[in-house]
């Protein structure tokens, strides 16, 4: 909150306060213990129907604490940062892990300073609030100005302010301070065939500086386009053909064709289509996939992820062949072999588990003009919505909000949206052309088992052979 | 609990911190939680620990802020109310902002506390986990692994108090045990996720989720991709369950004032087949989203959204009520204290039809049964209405399931899927969300597949 702006609730938390809780925590045994000490601050405000209505602020700091024995973690969280809070907390986490070994363990941290990928100039929290109310009015007013048909406007803008502490049992501790800012503009627009809506987002890992690049006008006539231009689309086809997807439509599709599929906690339970397969030829030759938290101020990166190592590239599938799982730290360990640092949770209420951070296929050679000309018949996709997946079936489905049919090589008829539905192997297998035109898309917010963190996604314009559309078009 | 200071006692004293000209609404929650999660007979992880917080309103000359902080201490919540402050003085002033005074209206008063939990110790828990993952496991030859048996509980205490004189406050337990199988046959996976669920853990049926998982993962196996058709639709109780919870937030009066809600300009008209009446009832204790208040303090009452097909209705808080020139349904609801309230449903249901699920499907004959839908969040469009989205289930010909599909979606628009409501089951479920499910036989939607 604004009084203790820049007091961090972490600062006390030094070595030798970190070493005592971590050895309360294997005070009854236990092969491995954590504390991951968190302090968020956000803010939010909203304009809708011309007004500034919602202006939202949060804070929540505590530490959550996780003790392994053998298979087992048990795991307890506080809001009570002194020592006598991270010492209870330590003490119900080795309660839960039911560890029975006994004996005394020594910890000794040594702190380590991972570089940010994202460095800050002006901290959001330190701009005024009528400067981002300022932001909001301008989209409004852009939006509105593009058309008598916009019947409604909202426009939200974000900031978030997170700061990390992890240290465990192995003698490591590392610090993050990650600050985000996110815009996203939405436009309902309304004719003759119903009402229809429109949006557009940008975010990024950075500080308010974001708003020198950024153009709110620009992004608010996006919306207001895309809207308008709907109230004249037709209903989506409904049945299997070609789709060509837009260079930073939001690269949604791999996120959930592969992505989730390539985390290697549903490797080890073997629900991953994926299950087996490093080494084999899993998608079409065009295709190179890579996780990569170190891309500076995209919307997954950061220093260190949130089990305290520092973020890597990894390449997941190179021309086709499947190289590596991602891996949380833990599991790695046990494996006995690197990790690939995908350890995150949504705050230190929760546990980590594998996920993504910014996940993007690499540029392919071909003109993306000349992939949609060579398709006679298909979908161009040139914003994408979310999507899910089934990581045991690999079957998954994302949204189109904006698209429209290809006939005989040309874009025609804008389209309604739609569900897609497709299996990650065969899509892999399935892509025929990869552009030269890589961009990154929106901000993301992944779920995974009712977590969710901030993800960035990209892509080269591409085409799938064959997809089902989930449309009404008889 | 003795040492834990008193909810109720905490909100009327910061309420009570507001200054002349302006109103201050406080909720503070707090709730303790275990999680179990079993695999391949161990315990995986097995967490516990207390949340508490407070979501704080404040509202002068027609402006309104919010700002919340995850602790119960003074300091915290002085800091928590100078942030809302500080942040109504940017919003626009509207004359009908404003928190709700005080309405008459006497709650119905739920019971929904159970000592029981509190007493059931950590390894029946476990056991209860261990156990359900073992009987999924051995329930079946074509179950090759549990990907998931998990318990869990919560004990929530809430309570709120505004300077206009509002008190509100409630408590509730409840528990829950899931699986999610995986049944396998060739190089085909399927998994089938069941639950149970109550408020405390004698009310748990272990073995019907057990079943039920099995059954929805091995009757998947073999599915193949049909040829795109239109057919008749038939939804299974928890896919029912969230179509409804969709289409009662596209009746919330704030969104019809924004001109966001297709169901705007239609009070009074036919905007469903006439099977249709759909009601949102918190004062329903058997409801799993019963509750004695609504999010602003108010009485939770009895609000029929849509009579014989008809609009009847549509939802209100405090805020927007006053702005349509009526007054709150009692239906503000918040995701929690980092919050602030919004207009939703609680216990939305359906008036249930006469016929049992099996009857159902004899009375439409052909067509596809629905047992589960992806993708809701991305293709379903409330705003338009367009309706796409996977879907997982088996075709049905002469009132008999026949072969299971995949790789398929199904798709209308909203409007059409309310108008073609063909039959209404009599299997009524309550389930752990804001709508009750049953079996809804739609007469007609687009299929799509190979």
């Amino acid at each position: 909150m604004t009084t203790t702006d820049g007091a961090g609730l972490l600062d006390h938390l030094s070595e030798a306060v970190v070493n005592k809780a971590l050895a309360q925590a294997l005070a009854t045994g236990g092969d491995f213990a954590e504390i991951f000490a968190e302090d968020r601050k956000g803010t939010m405000i909203g304009l809708e129907d011309g007004r500034i209505e919602d202006l939202s602020s949060g804070r929540e700091a505590g530490a959550g604490v996780r003790v392994v024995v053998g298979n087992t973690t048990g795991f307890a969280h506080t809001a009570d940062l002194s020592e006598r809070g991270l010492l209870a907390a330590a003490e119900a986490a080795s309660g839960a892990a039911r560890s029975g070994g006994g004996g005394v363990r020594e910890v000794a941290v040594t702190r380590q300073q991972a570089a940010t990928p994202s460095p800050v100039e002006v901290l959001p929290g330190a701009v005024a609030k009528q400067d981002k109310v300022g932001l909001l009015r301008r989209a409004d007013a852009t939006a509105r100005s593009a058309g008598g048909a916009v019947r409604q406007v909202s426009a939200t803008y974000g900031e978030n302010r997170r700061k990390v502490l992890v240290a465990n049992s192995d003698g490591l501790m590392a610090g993050d301070d990650q600050v985000r800012v996110r815009f996203r503009v939405s436009v309902v627009a309304s004719g003759d065939t119903g009402m229809q809506t429109g949006a557009e987002s940008t975010g990024a890992t950075i500080g308010f500086e974001a708003f020198d690049r950024w153009d709110v006008e620009d992004l608010s006539q996006k919306a207001a386009r895309r809207a308008l231009l709907k109230l004249a689309a037709k209903p989506a086809p409904s049945g299997t053909m070609p789709v060509v997807i837009k260079s930073g439509s939001g690269a949604v599709l791999f996120h959930e064709a592969c992505g989730h599929g390539l985390e290697a906690d549903f490797i080890a339970k073997a629900v991953s289509v994926f299950t087996g397969k490093v080494g084999k030829q899993v998608a079409s030759p065009l295709v190179t996939l890579v996780d990569d938290g170190t891309m500076p101020h995209e919307w997954g990166a950061a220093a260190i992820d949130d089990e305290g190592h520092p973020t890597k590239r990894n390449v997941l599938i190179e021309d086709g062949f499947l190289t590596d799982y991602m891996w949380d730290w833990l599991r790695a360990r046990k494996e006995g072999r690197p990790a690939s640092t995908n350890g995150r949770r949504q705050s230190y209420q929760h546990l980590p588990m594998v996920r993504m951070t910014n996940t993007f296929v690499a540029n392919g050679t071909e003109d993306a003009d000349e992939i949609v000309r060579q398709t006679p018949r298909g979908v161009y996709i040139a914003q994408l919505g979310g999507g899910q997946v089934d990581t045991a079936t690999g079957d998954f489905v994302f949204g189109m909000t904006e698209a429209y049919l290809i006939e005989d090589g040309r874009l025609t008829h804008p389209i309604r949206d739609a569900n897609l539905i497709g299996n990650g192997p065969q899509v892999l297998r399935d892509i025929d052309a990869v552009a030269n035109d890589f961009s990154m898309g929106w901000p993301g917010t992944c779920g995974k088992f009712g977590q969710g963190v901030p993800v960035g996604m990209g892509q080269p314009t591409l085409r799938v052979r064959a997809l089902t559309i989930g449309g009404t078009a008889r | 609990m003795s040492e834990l200071p008193d909810l109720l006692e905490l909100a009327e004293r910061v309420a009570g911190w507001s200054r002349p000209g302006e109103a201050v609404e406080v909720y503070v929650s707090r709730g303790t939680e275990t999680d179990v999660h079993v695999y391949d007979g161990e315990v995986e992880s097995l967490s516990s620990a207390t949340v508490a917080g407070a979501g704080i309103r404040v509202v002068a000359d027609g402006r309104q802020g919010f700002a919340y902080v995850g602790l119960l201490e003074e300091g915290a919540l002085a800091e928590a109310l100078a942030e809302a402050r500080d942040n109504a003085s940017y919003a626009t002033p509207e004359g009908w902002v404003g928190l709700p005074a005080p309405d008459g209206a006497s709650p119905t008063l739920h019971d929904l506390w159970r000592d029981e939990l509190a007493s059931f110790p950590v390894e029946r828990k476990v056991a209860l986990a261990l156990d359900l993952e073992r009987e999924v496991k051995s329930a079946d030859p074509r179950i090759t692994n549990v990907e998931s048996a998990r318990w869990s509980d919560a004990s929530s205490e809430m309570a709120l108090a505004s300077s206009l004189g509002v008190t509100a406050s409630d408590k509730s337990t409840s528990c829950y045990l899931s699986v999610t199988a995986v049944a396998g046959e060739g190089d085909q996976n399927k998994l089938g996720h069941a639950y149970t669920v109550g408020r405390a853990p004698s009310d748990l049926v272990a073995s019907k989720a057990a079943g039920e998982a099995v059954d929805r993962a091995v009757r998947l196996l073999g599915a193949t991709q049909p040829k795109s058709a239109h057919l008749p639709v038939v939804f299974e109780p928890r896919v029912s369950a969230q179509l409804l919870g969709l289409v009662s937030s596209l009746l919330s009066g704030e969104r019809v004032l924004k001109g966001t809600s297709l169901f705007a300009d239609r009070l009074g008209e036919a905007v469903a087949s006439r099977a249709v009446t759909l009601v949102d009832d918190p004062t329903n204790e058997v409801a799993w989203g019963a509750s004695s208040f609504d999010d602003e303090g108010l009485a939770c009452r009895r609000n029929t959204m849509i009579d014989e097909g008809v609009l009847a209705c549509f939802l209100y808080d405090g805020t927007s009520a006053r702005r349509a020139g009526t007054s709150s349904t009692a239906s503000a609801v918040r995701a929690g204290f980092k919050s602030a309230p919004g207009v939703g449903a609680r216990a939305v249901y359906l008036v249930p039809g006469e016929l049992s699920a099996e009857e159902v499907l004899g009375r439409i004959g052909d067509g596809l049964l629905v047992q589960s839908v992806s993708g809701m969040h991305s293709g379903v469009n409330p705003v338009s209405g367009d309706f796409s989205v996977g879907a997982e289930g088996l075709l049905f010909s002469g009132g008999v399931l026949s072969a299971p599909v995949r790789e398929v979606t199904i798709a209308s628009s909203i409007q059409r899927m309310l108008q073609g409501v063909a039959c209404v089951g009599s299997d009524l479920e309550w389930l752990p969300s804001s709508a009750a499910g049953l079996t809804l036989a739609i007469s007609e939607m687009s299929m799509s597949g190979a």
